[in-house]
């Protein structure tokens, strides 16, 4: 590892909207610190093209501290880049040799249509939270803050499932592009907690609903989503998903199937 | 849409159906591994061929196999169902191949269970269509001698063509006639390019079921860190080492048996 400046080629997926197909164009990256983030290092080409009066290349951030899930970035065949349990902005350039070529690629899923170059419309995850990620919560007096025990392990559990922060690399690492670690995060992280009971079975039929209109792929347990996932979400939530489904559709009252909103 | 149709017709409803499928074929395996173990005995097809006639002859196995030859159809379908919803999910394909780490068999199901699937037709054609509906098999006569228990076995040709099977005992000799599906199995597995097609099947299960075990408990949701270990060592051993190695054994020694001869 050194810790000289070093120079790379970047191959990058550029694409000028949805409708157009893309092409991927090589750019030096020259003069990149081993100390940057990989996203740092996309500032600098950038710079470099808006002073040549050319289009810079468009990917997401906002963050930039591993929190947020704006960033993505496919980087030489893994989402968010060769590191274990990182997001890209997270990702360091020494984790790459100087002379190196990276290829750049966006999340590639049709239900996250690429918007330009390497940014993508994730809005389906915002719609599969809509249709049930939530919990109703009555006004009223404040309640005690201890008042309802839940126990050490389910509420780990709980917040392991909670530290999904919907950023879509398991879409864009599974073979078939499925959703279903991040729906099933979502799912279990209300699901577990006493206060995600009274929409439990709902939650998790409507959930799975939209995550179905919205054209994501099917579930082989293969595990590439729970390798690249950035908070270690584990495929235990899908199979918690897949429990709480089959449970409130084969064997729960017909009622409960339909308070959630748009039924 | 009723309430059913819609469950089975989610994705989640799909892998139900793929597990549920799959979970019943590999106990299949288990039933038809045990009995094909007779082939090992040096008994010229007595053991093996009273079992043959046993099963096609016994209502309710008949009504099994009907609803397992039903189960195939329907894992086979609804793969392709979701292979093709699942190209759709991804239309544009990345140029760098995926490097995340995971299981080979796993990215392979599809391949794998083609393999299977042609194997399954082949095999099917060859014992189970010939054994039930074609009248190219011989038929055999076992004399058992039940003050010794001694066995000898005999070619048997039948007076008429319609003769399926009779058992009969004279002066203390158990007489057993039966159609001869081990001379068949000799005869096929006496060519080396069938014997290599069976043993590359054999490893396509192995490997189909390495992956395809553990992965229909995952998605009936029958995870619990408790039992994880056994599903685990069921799935490895058992259904990717044991049953395919004992099915590949049978037309290697029955290969050998034949340079034998
Ligand atoms: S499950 Fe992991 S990879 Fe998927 S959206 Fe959540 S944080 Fe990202
Ligand atoms: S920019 Fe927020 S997680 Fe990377």
């Amino acid at each position: 590892m050194s810790h000289e400046n070093m120079n790379l080629t970047l191959k990058v997926w550029r694409q000028k909207n949805t409708q157009t197909s893309g092409k991927f164009v090589t750019y030096k990256a020259e003069g990149i610190s081993p100390d940057m983030s990989f996203l740092e290092m996309l500032d600098v080409v950038n710079e470099s093209l808006i002073k040549k009066q050319e289009d810079p290349i468009h990917f997401d951030h906002d963050c930039r501290e591993g929190i947020c899930g704006s960033c993505s970035l496919y980087i030489n065949g893994r989402p968010h880049g060769p590191k274990r349990a990182i997001t890209t902005c997270q990702l360091h350039m020494r984790s790459f040799n100087d002379g190196e070529t990276v290829t750049i690629e966006p999340w590639r899923s049709t239900a996250f249509p690429v918007i330009k170059d390497l940014a993508t419309d994730r809005s389906a995850f915002d719609r599969i939270q809509q249709a049930g990620g939530f919990i109703s919560v009555n006004t009223g007096g404040v309640p005690d803050a201890n008042s309802t025990p839940i126990p050490k392990v389910v509420a780990d559990e709980a917040f392991n499932s909670a530290t999904c922060i919907g950023c879509g690399a398991c879409v864009a690492a599974c073979k078939n592009a499925s959703a279903m670690l991040f729906t099933s995060a979502k799912i279990t992280q209300l699901g577990l907690l006493p206060q995600g009971q009274p929409e439990r079975w709902s939650r998790v039929q409507a959930m799975v609903r939209q995550m179905d209109e919205e054209g994501f792929g099917n579930c082989t347990n293969t595990g590439a989503c729970e390798a690249e996932c950035p908070k270690e979400i584990t495929l235990m939530n899908i199979s918690r998903m897949n429990n709480d489904f089959f449970s409130a559709k084969l064997f729960r009252e017909e009622h409960t199937h339909d308070h959630s909103g748009n039924g | 849409m009723s309430e059913f149709k819609q469950t089975f017709n989610s994705s989640l409803g799909k892998k139900l159906i793929m597990a549920l499928t799959g979970l019943f074929l590999c106990t299949f395996l288990i039933v038809h591994v045990g009995g094909n173990l007779l082939l090992f005995k040096h008994d010229d097809g007595f053991a093996f061929n009273s079992y043959a006639n046993f099963l096609t002859h016994f209502p309710p196995i008949e009504v099994i196999a009907y609803l397992l030859y039903f189960f195939i159809i329907l894992h086979s379908v609804y793969a392709l169902v979701l292979t093709i919803k699942n190209r759709r999910a991804r239309p544009v394909g990345y140029a760098v191949t995926t490097k995340s780490p995971t299981s080979w068999s796993s990215k392979n199901m599809g391949l794998l269970g083609s393999i299977l699937l042609l194997f399954i037709v082949i095999h099917m054609g060859d014992f189970w269509f010939t054994y039930k509906y074609k009248d190219i098999l011989p038929f055999k006569e076992y004399r058992t001698n039940l003050a010794t228990n001694q066995t000898t076995a005999s070619e048997y040709k039948p007076e008429v063509p319609t003769f399926e099977r009779s058992i009969s005992t004279e002066n203390n000799v158990e007489i057993v006639r039966v159609k001869d599906l081990h001379s068949r199995i000799q005869w096929s597995f006496s060519h080396l390019w069938y014997v290599v097609f069976y043993v590359i099947a054999m490893v396509a299960v192995s490997f189909h079921l390495l992956h395809g075990f553990q992965s229909a408990f995952k998605t009936l949701g029958w995870v619990h860190k408790k039992y994880d270990g056994i599903v685990s060592f069921i799935g490895t051993w058992l259904f990717a080492v044991i049953i395919p190695l004992l099915f590949a054994l049978m037309p290697i020694i029955y290969y050998f048996q034949s340079l034998n001869k």
